[in-house]
């Protein structure tokens, strides 16, 4: 079987219990990681009261695709499945869903996270926080540029 | 050609899109000469050294990177999904 890549960008909730019982009764699934980032109360030293998302439309399902798909010809997987949120989120809401499945532990455990290292990077979203002292756009971390420079290292 | 902002700059430059023709010289360099020459704000982001990217037809692209009539162009800070 081809292994499937499936990304969706929406405003609406995802249900990790509806994405696992996608793949119920595939006995090649050896290994299942799902990742879930979610809106935190913090961020550089002030508190958070809301988040919002924006994208741009089209690049956005691109990028996620060819994330997908490059880490799919790199681990051994059966299926990756990313979801992404978008517009206004409260606190503790989910903003992203990692999905990986494998045949073993190790491709479904390092795949998960490569593909969270190139989302950071590459994915063109951008986030807005509302803080006590009005909102600001949040800064590219140097320390995700890193986290996703170590990928191309270890495939050297 | 169509240009599109995104995030921190759409608000900056108060627009989320404009259209242009294609510099004289059709690549991203010369866009981005071109857009500077407003001065203010678009001076400012765009002034070498700072952190932005440009996508052409969503691939994003180099200041060498080549643009036609009906080329769609993205200009947008460093992203922070996830």
């Amino acid at each position: 079987m081809q292994p499937n890549v499936s990304v969706a960008v929406q405003t609406g909730d995802f249900d990790i219990a509806r994405e696992y019982a996608r793949l119920a009764g595939d006995a090649s699934i050896g290994a299942i990681v799902q990742f879930v980032g979610r809106v935190r109360d913090h961020s550089e030293g002030s508190a958070v009261n809301k988040l919002t998302l924006e994208h741009y439309p089209g690049m956005t399902e691109k990028v996620l695709q060819d994330i997908g798909e490059r880490a799919r010809v790199r681990w051994n997987l059966n299926s990756v499945r990313i979801v992404h949120r978008i517009g206004p989120l409260d606190l503790a809401d989910q903003i992203v869903l990692v999905q990986v499945a494998a045949g073993h532990r190790h491709d479904a455990f390092e795949a998960a996270q490569a593909i969270m290292d190139f989302l950071k990077t590459e994915a063109p979203f951008w986030k807005q926080e509302a803080t006590p002292d009005g909102s600001r756009w949040l800064d590219a971390r140097e320390h995700d540029e890193r986290a996703v420079q170590r990928w191309f290292e270890a495939s050297r | 050609m169509q240009i599109l902002y995104f995030g921190r700059l759409r608000e900056v430059f108060g627009r989320s899109e404009e259209n242009l023709v294609p510099p004289t010289n059709a690549t991203v360099a010369g866009l981005l000469a071109q857009l500077r020459e407003r001065g203010g704000v678009w001076a400012a982001e765009l002034a070498e050294g700072r952190s932005f990217r440009v996508a052409i037809d969503q691939e994003v692209a180099t200041l060498e990177g080549a643009l036609k009539a009906d080329s769609e162009v993205a200009i947008f800070p460093p992203v922070t999904g996830g």
